[in-house]
């Protein structure tokens, strides 16, 4: 169905029922800030279920970071701040209108996300090997954990970063998405709306994650 | 996409622009998925209603008539889950609100048109999944999963969670799109202070159900987790705790709640001041109020536990702020029944239905407060005296609104009238059957009669066949309903631009509405009752 | 004075057995008459201004009314004040109700998927039966072996939810001798409905003689200890011993001895081994037109002995 698109100046169109192309851009904006709200709430679950296990089983976790290498997660946080980092860089090249650096840099924030997911995809391996599997699936046997309930844990540790995990690839998908576009040329200085806002998305999953290295990896 | 024509009378509007399945099915106007949703929810609203109607015929006599127990079990799931989920939580925003939202504040549409049809089908794929168990496994938990139940009984209990958690994400998604419309596209003139108390009520619902939502959303998911990991969160074998999943739930579904009353609030506003021909009797207190009642709804999920084994102070503050809740609540009905003085009543159908509103959300709300007492909650708690009240507030409340602002937007949303007269021998069937059915079970429950019972003992037999064949009168005015709206489509006389004298943008408007809404952009010079 | 009369619940709400519950009445009847008032007011307003301001023609002259400040003040304060005084008198009476006697008589109940199991400190156990004193402070310690329970006396006016891995307490004083129903009200499953016990209140003197009664249980013959035990373990809630009739799981009338077919095809023969296994394994073997998982295990709560008892009491029923 056709939306009666206005053309600017620029020749972008946006839709019929805003005034103009700034309109537009402000309002998709504000979408993006509130489903980011909607994301933060759904992973603030998550933290507080975290916090009152926590508070009741110290030890229980401390003992299963202790399974953990923070030097992979370390490793992986740099990763992710790297990332975030060109992303900015990204939108940046296309708000000057270089459009050839600017996918460039989204290239390079892809490759990084890629980097995290193959590092996380050597630990997930490593530890169900070794047993460590959430709740009733851990291997009593060749575990032998000190506190029984140490599948726990491992539930956290799946759930949390298994979750953020899910939202890494929706952003490398998302992220390669407007990369396609910018190469297409379809983003200026007047209009980078989506990359915008895949922008935005990125850096919210960095920021989960820079609150799940510490609370998986280095508690206790 | 389409072709253009126009009708015999030579006026084009947003039903007759574009022809064929194919242009609903991929427009992007918000009056065409308001209907969309419509559609669905009507069908939903059938199959709920259905199993409403299969309960209340077992429970007509004690021991099993016609169900064995776990059918009983199953079928009151889904009445539960499709009620909450695909009729009342969708009901009011969905339809009435995106067919409403742009033209109250002089929008040609919501902020996001692409996304708002998203909603939909994310919406239809969760309910049919969510639907798609009653085939398969079925589902026996009550709609609210409570673990460690949901997490041992041997039914559908993922596909359902799953379908529920979608369906929350398309409830956030237009909540998100709805709170940019109304920060973004009012038209010129058109103050926060100038909107309808419609849009507030839909400003603040939707501010629920993108604060609310998600939590909901991750908890659902845990218990995907438990079921499929066995992470053990929620089960005690494991050093999980069962009663934090009732805590996770209820900060969502305690908002919800709100989510389903806060539109019907809105829309009740919306109709009582046409009908009195008269502007709203404290404007502010009433938008503001529909805000602080968000607001607070947070802060009360633990009103649902007091017998849970929850701390006793934890009890106390709960049952304290619940008491707040109260006050906002009062506020609204004393400023409705303040805007009927000095009036000019006209009794139409959707009248009839805001009155029978006002009617039994009084009940609702007063048998709200005994249960917010701790006291006398805890006698009351989970007995057939919180089935009476919530079906008060929600289907007393919320239906009796949506049903009246069906009545009242019909003409604007169609083009045609309805037979007037038979719309008011539906709000006689519904109201009266709903008093029939409900308000006996207000004294099971004082009597002592829990909730979820298949059978029950021979005292509570009267009681239990009156409310019985209250359902069959609730039944006859709904299938009634049905042949209003089908009557009316296909026979109706020509509406109106403006059939109740209201002063909102949208009766400025031909009826039907065109495809962008305005001809000419409105510009707005005062408040939305301005009956001087 | 008719109005009073109506708010007198009794009518309404069962009799109360204790003197928690005659308060907790006492509060709800004030509740009652101020929303029976409140809705005087508000419907009857209603009702009242819909009447007097019926629209006559279709010009006619309404008042521009837009707020007034101090009723809206009335109206919020009124409320307010009222809400606050029923809070604080429910939080009065609720907090008796969570007053643990320091010195009561403690029943240990523990609720499962069908059935109440009452475990009293002389080892007298009981199936949906407690049977206490009058007014004696008794504590209920409540826990759950698989779902939420929840434990339900409408004559006490108390309820508190059974969970599984937590213990949590009732308490309560009965001043009435009589039975009083006792419900589950946490939704539970299948036999939700039949989870009903009784709450029998007897003579301090009835009491004493009914627990040493029971004690005796353990010199009893052993098919009577299993007819005791088939109680108490609750298997009467899904197995019918009496007749043909078929419950939850397959009848046990006739069945010791006879050819079972099960739901692969395979037929046995209903000895002592196939009970046993039946009760402590109960997926093993499943009859034919039943389900898997429905029966609990029962491996570790039954002693050798009393498996015996069982089983020489499933082999009197015939």
């Amino acid at each position: 169905m056709s939306t009666n698109n206005h053309a600017s100046t620029s020749g972008h169109h946006f839709a019929h029922h805003f005034r103009d192309a700034n309109h537009e851009f402000e309002s998709a904006k504000q979408g993006i800030w509130l489903f980011m709200v909607t994301e933060i709430l759904m992973f603030g679950g998550l933290f507080v279920a975290y916090t009152i296990f926590h508070n009741i089983y110290p030890e229980m976790f401390a003992e299963g970071a202790k399974q953990l290498d923070w030097r992979m997660g370390f490793f992986n946080t740099l990763v992710l701040i790297m990332s975030s980092l060109t992303m900015a860089l990204g939108i940046y090249y296309l708000q000057v209108g270089q459009s050839k650096k600017a996918v460039r840099s989204l290239a390079i924030t892809l490759v990084c996300g890629a980097i995290f997911m193959v590092v996380k995809y050597f630990e997930y391996t490593a530890k169900i090997h070794h047993g460590f599997l959430p709740g009733r699936f851990l291997d009593v046997h060749h575990v032998n954990p000190e506190h029984a309930n140490l599948g726990l844990y491992f539930g956290f540790y799946f759930c949390m970063t298994g979750l953020h995990g899910i939202h890494v690839l929706l952003g490398m998908g998302l992220i390669t998405w407007v990369m396609i576009r910018a190469m297409k040329g379809e983003f200026g200085p007047d209009y980078y709306t989506p990359v915008e806002g895949v922008g935005i998305f990125w850096h919210i999953v960095d920021l989960i994650w820079i609150f799940l290295f510490p609370l998986l990896y280095l508690v206790g | 996409m389409g072709t253009t024509t126009a009708t015999h009378s030579g006026e084009i509007n947003y039903i007759n622009e574009f022809k064929g399945l194919k242009s609903w099915f991929t427009s992007l106007d918000h009056k065409r998925i308001g209907l969309m949703y419509m559609i669905s929810v009507m069908f939903f609203f059938l199959l709920g209603g259905l199993a409403a109607l299969l309960l209340r015929l077992e429970l007509l006599k004690p021991g099993g008539q016609f169900l064995t127990p776990d059918q009983y079990n199953q079928v009151l799931t889904y009445h539960g889950a499709i009620m909450v989920f695909m009729v009342i939580i969708p009901g009011i925003p969905a339809v009435l609100g995106n067919f409403f939202l742009p033209l109250h504040i002089g929008a040609k549409d919501v902020a996001f048109p692409r996304l708002n049809l998203a909603s939909w089908y994310v919406f239809m794929f969760g309910a049919l999944l969510a639907a798609s168990t009653m085939f398969t496994s079925k589902i026996d938990t009550g709609w609210t999963f409570y673990t460690p139940y949901s997490i041992k009984t041997g039914t559908a209990v993922v596909t359902m969670v799953l379908a529920a958690f979608i369906m929350g994400m398309s409830s956030i998604l237009t909540g998100l799109n709805f709170i940019v419309t109304v920060h973004k596209l009012r038209a010129p003139g058109m103050t926060m202070h100038r909107m309808p108390l419609f849009v507030w009520a839909l400003y603040s619902t939707a501010i629920l159900q993108v604060l609310a939502t998600p939590v909901l959303g991750i908890t659902l998911l845990l218990l995907v987790a438990e079921r499929t990991l066995g992470v053990g969160i929620f089960d005690p074998a494991l050093g999980g705790d069962p009663v934090l999943f009732q805590h996770f739930f209820w900060f969502y579904s305690h908002p919800a709640v709100y989510i389903m009353i806060l539109p019907a609030m809105g829309v009740v506003s919306e109709l009582i001041t046409t009908f009195s021909k008269k502007t709203i009797f404290g404007y502010t207190a009433i938008a503001y109020s529909s805000l602080g009642i968000a607001g607070v709804s947070f802060f009360v999920w633990g009103h649902h536990m007091f017998v849970s084994g929850q701390s006793e102070i934890a009890g106390i503050v709960f049952s304290f702020i619940t008491m707040l809740v109260g006050v906002p609540t009062a506020i609204k009905m004393f400023n409705w029944l303040a805007t009927l003085y000095k009036g000019s009543i006209s009794f139409q159908s959707p009248m009839l239905y805001a009155m029978g509103f006002m009617f039994l959300f009084a009940i609702g709300g007063v048998t709200g407060i005994m249960l917010a007492v701790l006291a006398t909650d805890v006698h009351f708690h989970d007995t057939y005296f919180v089935v009476a009240h919530f079906h008060y507030v929600m289907v007393g409340g919320t239906l009796m609104a949506l049903m009246g602002g069906f009545y009242y937007w019909f003409p604007k949303m169609f083009g045609k009238m309805y037979n007037e007269s038979l719309a008011r021998l539906t709000f006689i069937f519904i109201f009266v059957g709903f008093n029939v059915t409900f308000f006996p079970q207000f004294i099971l429950g004082a009597m002592g009669m829990p909730r979820r019972y298949f059978d029950y003992i021979p005292a509570y037999q009267s009681l239990n066949a009156i409310s019985t064949v209250g359902s069959w009168l609730i039944g006859t005015g709904f299938l009634l309903s049905l042949y209003v709206l089908v009557q009316g489509l296909r026979k109706g006389e020509k509406a109106p631009a403006n059939p109740w004298g209201s002063k909102t943008l949208e009766w400025t408007v031909p009826s039907p509405p065109i495809h962008t809404n305005f001809e000419v952009d409105p510009i707005v010079k005062a408040g939305p009752y301005e009956y001087k | 004075m008719f109005w009073l009369n109506l708010a007198h619940a009794e009518s309404l709400m069962p009799t109360a057995a204790t003197d928690v519950a005659a308060q907790v009445d006492n509060l709800y009847k004030f509740l009652l008459i101020s929303s029976f008032i409140s809705c005087a007011i508000l419907i009857g307003g209603m009702i009242f201004f819909a009447m007097k301001y019926k629209r006559k023609t279709d010009n006619d002259k309404t008042a521009y009314i837009t707020h007034n400040t101090f009723l809206e003040f009335l109206w919020s304060f009124i409320p307010l004040v009222i809400f606050l005084g029923v809070f604080g008198w429910g939080w009065h009476i609720y907090h008796q109700m969570r007053h643990m006697p320091e010195n009561g008589l403690e029943i240990h109940v523990t609720g499962k998927q069908w059935a109440w199991e009452v475990q009293y400190k002389s080892g007298v156990k009981t199936a949906n039966l407690v049977v206490v004193p009058i007014d004696t402070d008794v504590k209920l310690i409540l826990n759950s072996m698989d779902v939420i329970h929840s434990f339900y006396v409408p004559s006490f006016r108390i309820k508190q939810d059974a969970v599984p891995g937590r213990y949590t307490a009732l308490t309560f004083n009965a001043n009435k001798l009589g039975d009083f129903h006792i419900f589950c009200t946490e939704y539970c499953g299948t036999q939700h409905s039949g989870m009903i016990g009784t709450l029998k209140v007897v003579s301090k003197e009835d009491y004493d003689k009914w627990l040493e009664e029971e004690s005796k249980v353990s010199t009893l013959p052993l098919a009577q200890r299993g007819e005791k035990l088939f109680q108490v373990k609750a298997c009467a809630g899904c197995h019918s011993a009496s007749d043909m009739s078929v419950k939850v799981g397959p009848t046990l009338y006739k069945k010791f001895g006879a050819e079972e077919e099960l739901n692969d095809g395979q037929k046995l023969k209903v000895d002592e081994n196939y009970v046993r296994d039946s009760i402590l394994n109960p997926n093993t073997h499943i009859v034919k037109g039943f389900q898997a998982n429905v029966m609990p295990s029962f491996q570790g709560q039954l002693s050798e002995v009393e498996l015996s008892a069982l089983i020489e009491y499933i082999k009197t029923l015939k």
